[in-house]
């Protein structure tokens, strides 16, 4: 009969987050990049002082070529993820908890509080702020990757923390707020319990966001050779860089070799970014 | 029937209510014109005063180092101090206070001490206003650039929507964007001028070639632009993703605007659509972020400058801090800072202008 087949029952649509292929390929890419560089340096051999090889090209030995030291560009780049990895997360992390902080408060507590925190933040937007943090940076001899990810967040809240304020403010409209409101819940439970977890998503697409930002504003640091740090990308770039190493296609590769990792690391957090916001946020979503 | 006031009555009541509605307009831009003032005040103390407590007031500071460093080099400790007050215009030996309220008083004559080693005892002010225009002209006009391009960009993305051209715009400035500049700098100097030899590397290092004279000739002029060719260009693309996708997600937002609808039911092209009403409606943000980047300009060029050595405020600074030279690092703080105070209060100038909203909303409150 024509009724059967409205009454088999459908099967049960199983739920699922359904991944973007941007933030598969970019969160694949990122991984991969943390798998190199924190379990690599315990296979790859470390990389060897060679008068002998300076500055070569690709060979069978090196199949990324050698540096000014004749050290192997592969090794090295191995070497020196790790630091910019770490660097990016404390930073990025950091950046995000100031920002939600200051954001979430500001817009939570409203009037004079809001105004105050408000005031601050633009005060700190308008500031020239990356000619000030190499100023910072260079007069303070900064030394370990935890005070430079600390510095580095210090100077790059702002903008994220207005975007926080907004978020908090429209959810602060909904039911549930409300509700929350009127059982006299408390603000630590109002902040912990309702917004907070509302904005989860958008708070971890701006933590990757921040962390890219982070990974500028390193290399632009390395760059005008400002921090001694471990032999991290940013450092062998500029290092490179400074042994005219880009006007002799031979000792091209080992500043080529930095910067394709730090795009690499970059491109994947982007893409992280951008998958991650198109998944969560199903309008933003491309149809097909 | 209520009596009609007469025509003499009626213009005079119009005139008073334009009256009375020009002086409260004029009351307004008094006092958002003092606010901007009394804000920009504000800000340069507050920066000023950030760069005297890290220069000075901070353990470890670079003046302290900078008379530890001069005592090692032989100079007797007075000797030292009174060369490093003389550098910095200040007597470094008096109490803090004292310090400060000269250094103040200083920056207030546009006296921002000397330069103490790039070029010893030249004034800073001097420096940095020398290597201004090249900051400012390279810097502006891939500013322009990029603006023109990306918001027409965004735009066509915006209203395709789903489309291949969409896609492509958007993942490649997202791409394109993930490059730090520097990095982007450098590979085109080594592909274009080492690997692929298309462009000769003396253009691009510095800013025109030795044999020109600078000024108002041909040859400086065409020297110049030949020079600016990839620093621009690199400029250009970095600063490009940005306003795309800004200007792809304002003008998403207006795409399903009611005039927008009603725009489309009158029947008008779709290309008008999207250059007059969707256009005009989702720039105007972005019209003050370009202010406000044209502001930071100054700082913007530190990197990029160094790489193709351009003679701007950018590659100064960079050597100031190669060199550990204060008092110029200070002075291009304080001024980059000026430039962005001015640019963002011609932002919110401009944004009052542009937007009728903004000005009412004033007057409700």
């Amino acid at each position: 009969m024509t009724i059967a087949p409205l009454l088999a029952t459908p099967r049960p649509k199983r739920f699922k987050l359904s991944i973007t292929p941007t933030a598969l390929i970019g969160t694949v890419l990122f991984t991969l990049l943390v798998l190199v560089s924190f379990i690599g340096p315990l296979v790859v051999a470390a990389p060897q002082l060679d008068a002998l090889s300076v500055s070569q090209p690709p060979s069978s030995h090196h199949i990324l070529g050698t540096d000014y030291q004749g050290r192997d560009n592969l090794a090295l780049a191995v070497r020196g993820g790790s630091d910019m990895i770490v660097l990016a997360v404390i930073a990025g992390t950091l950046t995000t908890l100031i920002a939600v902080l200051f954001g979430s408060s500001s817009a939570y507590f409203g009037g004079r509080v809001d105004a105050l925190l408000m005031r601050a933040t633009d005060l700190w937007l308008t500031i020239p702020r990356f000619i000030l943090l190499v100023v910072i940076a260079s007069t303070w001899r900064v030394e370990s990757t935890v005070s430079l990810a600390a510095l580095i967040s210090v100077f790059s809240w702002p903008v994220l923390a207005r975007q926080i304020r907004a978020n908090v403010l429209s959810l602060k409209e909904r039911e549930y707020v409300e509700a929350a409101r009127l059982l006299d819940l408390g603000p630590v439970h109002m902040l912990f319990r309702e917004l907070l977890p509302n904005m989860a998503p958008f708070i971890v697409v701006s933590t990757i966001q921040s962390m890219t930002q982070a990974i500028y504003q390193q290399v632009g640091l390395a760059f005008l050779g400002i921090l001694p740090l471990k032999d991290n990308w940013g450092l062998l770039f500029s290092v490179a860089y400074g042994q005219n190493a880009i006007y002799f296609a031979d000792a091209a590769w080992s500043v080529l070799t930095p910067i394709a990792s730090i795009c690499l690391l970059q491109l994947s957090l982007v893409m992280m970014a951008r998958g991650y916001e198109e998944t969560f946020n199903p309008r933003l979503r491309s149809s097909r | 029937m209520t009596q009609l006031p007469n025509t003499a009555e009626q213009s005079l009541l119009t005139e008073s209510y334009l009256k009375a509605a020009r002086r409260r307009s004029r009351v307004i831009l008094l006092r958002q014109t003092f606010s901007i003032l009394l804000r920009m005040t504000l800000m340069l103390w507050l920066v000023a005063t950030i760069t005297f407590i890290v220069v000075r007031a901070l353990p470890g500071n670079p003046v302290d180092l900078y008379i530890q460093d001069l005592a090692a080099s032989g100079m007797s400790p007075e000797e030292a101090r009174s060369k490093a007050s003389a550098v910095l215009r200040y007597n470094v030996e008096g109490s803090f206070l004292e310090q400060y309220v000269q250094y103040f008083r200083n920056v207030l004559r546009g006296d921002l001490g000397v330069s103490s080693i790039l070029s010893p005892n030249s004034p800073v002010l001097p420096m940095i206003v020398s290597r201004l225009p090249w900051t400012i002209l390279s810097v502006g006009i891939a500013l322009t650039l990029s603006f023109l391009i990306g918001v027409r960009l965004g735009l066509i993305a915006a209203t395709r929507r789903h489309t291949w051209m969409d896609h492509l715009i958007s993942n490649t400035w997202a791409a394109i964007d993930s490059v730090p500049a520097v990095l982007l700098a450098v590979l085109s100097v080594l592909l274009l001028g080492v690997v692929w030899k298309v462009v000769p590397l003396e253009l691009m290092r510095g800013a025109y070639s030795p044999d020109v004279m600078p000024g108002f000739n041909w040859a400086f002029v065409k020297s110049a632009a030949l020079h600016y060719i990839v620093p621009g260009s690199v400029y250009t693309l970095t600063s490009l993703g940005g306003w795309v996708l800004a200007m792809r997600s304002n003008a998403m937002s207006a795409v399903s605007d009611d005039y927008v609808h009603v725009a489309r039911a009158r029947g008008l092209s779709e290309e008008r659509i999207r250059d007059a009403y969707i256009g005009k409606n989702a720039i105007l943000p972005l019209v003050t972020g370009f202010a406000i980047a044209l502001g930071f300009t100054v700082s913007g060029s530190v990197l990029i400058e160094k790489v193709f050595v351009t003679p701007g405020v950018g590659q100064l600074l960079a050597d100031a801090i190669a060199r550990r030279d204060y008092p110029i690092m200070q002075g291009i703080v304080l001024i980059t800072t000026f430039a962005v105070l001015i640019a963002t209060a011609v932002a919110d100038a401009m944004y009052t202008w542009l937007d009728p909203r903004i000005r009412l909303g004033d007057e409700a409150s």
